[in-house]
């Protein structure tokens, strides 16, 4: 076992754990800065998303559904399914910090993302979870917090700089790519992805950008079968 | 006015499956076909939107040798399976575009 650890040290420990992440995520909060003016956002909303959305992969998504002119339901309801994995985090953190005063819910909870809930469960992994790790995740999602903004801030200014001609636009599929592709590990991933696009290729033509949405929901159906009723 | 109002909502939402659980104190089990669909949200979104921006980069199918978006995203599926890397797909993808765009003039 640990000694017990003060606020202190926790805190540190935590931003000392997302501080290696910060170098994976650095270049894409530049990238979706570059490309929040690209498809449109002014540098303030670009800005201010970092702080109101704060999610990576659901900023990118909404800057290609809004410079499409998608409506506000179906850009609510796409981010709403990609973000959905955030309430798998918020039930597996939900007992450690059953104990706190709300105000620390609310500051953990909206500090919850994919990077604070890795470096947090491979501490619980290590075994190293204490009376104060509260001040852990704290320490965790801040750091994560700064360095999305500064490097959004660094994209936004680096965006306004770039000459007009460039295909900026293309950077969104590409990076989509990126970020799919290692994703696509089994059978039923590869059936999930080819039903998705093969959908949004066919529904294009639907209002209000619904395509994309039924796009979505037919991938996921498609890899819900194949995990449930081919093996 | 829209985007903002968009961007508000989003965010609440966002915050709201953040705070869900934490929120509710309970230890909760999920029902399993959640539990089975929740990774496959992420590739079914993102090829949805990205295979109508290669495949109908003008707004009708375009399936070709010519189609520099299309050849440019194949060399970046590729480079993506290879590296796992974000930076060298996107450099990848931008400079077969570049290439591709001046070979087609």
């Amino acid at each position: 076992m640990v000694p017990p650890r003060s606020a202190g040290q926790e805190f540190w420990a935590g931003v000392g754990a997302l501080a290696p992440l910060l170098v994976g995520v650095a270049p894409f909060g530049m990238i979706y800065g570059v490309l929040a003016l690209a498809s449109g956002l002014s540098p303030t909303a670009a800005l201010l998303m970092s702080s109101i959305l704060f999610a990576g992969s659901a900023q990118f998504l909404f800057c290609q559904l809004v410079g499409a002119g998608a409506p506000v339901a179906v850009v609510v309801a796409e981010v709403g399914l990609l973000n959905l994995r955030h309430a798998l985090y918020s039930a597996a953190l939900a007992p450690h910090l059953a104990h706190l005063p709300r105000r620390w819910k609310l500051a953990l909870a909206y500090l919850l993302t994919d990077e604070a809930f890795a470096a947090i469960s491979r501490r619980e992994a290590a075994g190293q979870s204490g009376p104060r790790q509260h001040w852990f995740y704290l320490g965790a999602g801040l750091a994560l917090w700064g360095g999305w903004q500064l490097a959004t801030a660094a994209g936004v200014l680096l965006g306004a700089r770039l000459p007009a001609g460039w295909p900026l636009d293309f950077a969104l599929p590409l990076t989509f790519i990126a970020i799919v592709v290692p994703l696509v590990r089994d059978r039923a991933m590869l059936l999930a992805a080819a039903v998705a696009g093969l959908i949004a290729l066919t529904a294009a033509g639907l209002p209000f950008k619904l395509g994309l949405l039924a796009a979505a929901l037919a991938g996921m159906a498609a890899g819900w079968w194949a995990v449930e009723k081919i093996r | 006015m829209s985007v903002w109002l968009t961007m508000v909502v989003c965010g609440l939402l966002t915050f709201a499956l953040r705070l869900s659980f934490i929120a509710a104190e309970g230890r909760v089990i999920f029902p399993r076909w959640f539990r089975v669909v929740l990774p496959f949200v992420p590739v079914a979104t993102l090829t949805a939107l990205v295979a109508p921006d290669l495949l109908m980069p003008h707004g009708a199918l375009w399936l070709s040798w010519s189609n520099a978006r299309l050849m440019a995203g194949l060399v970046a599926i590729a480079i993506a399976a290879v590296t796992r890397s974000v930076l060298w797909t996107l450099l990848g993808g931008f400079a077969a575009l570049a290439l591709g765009s001046a070979a087609m003039g």
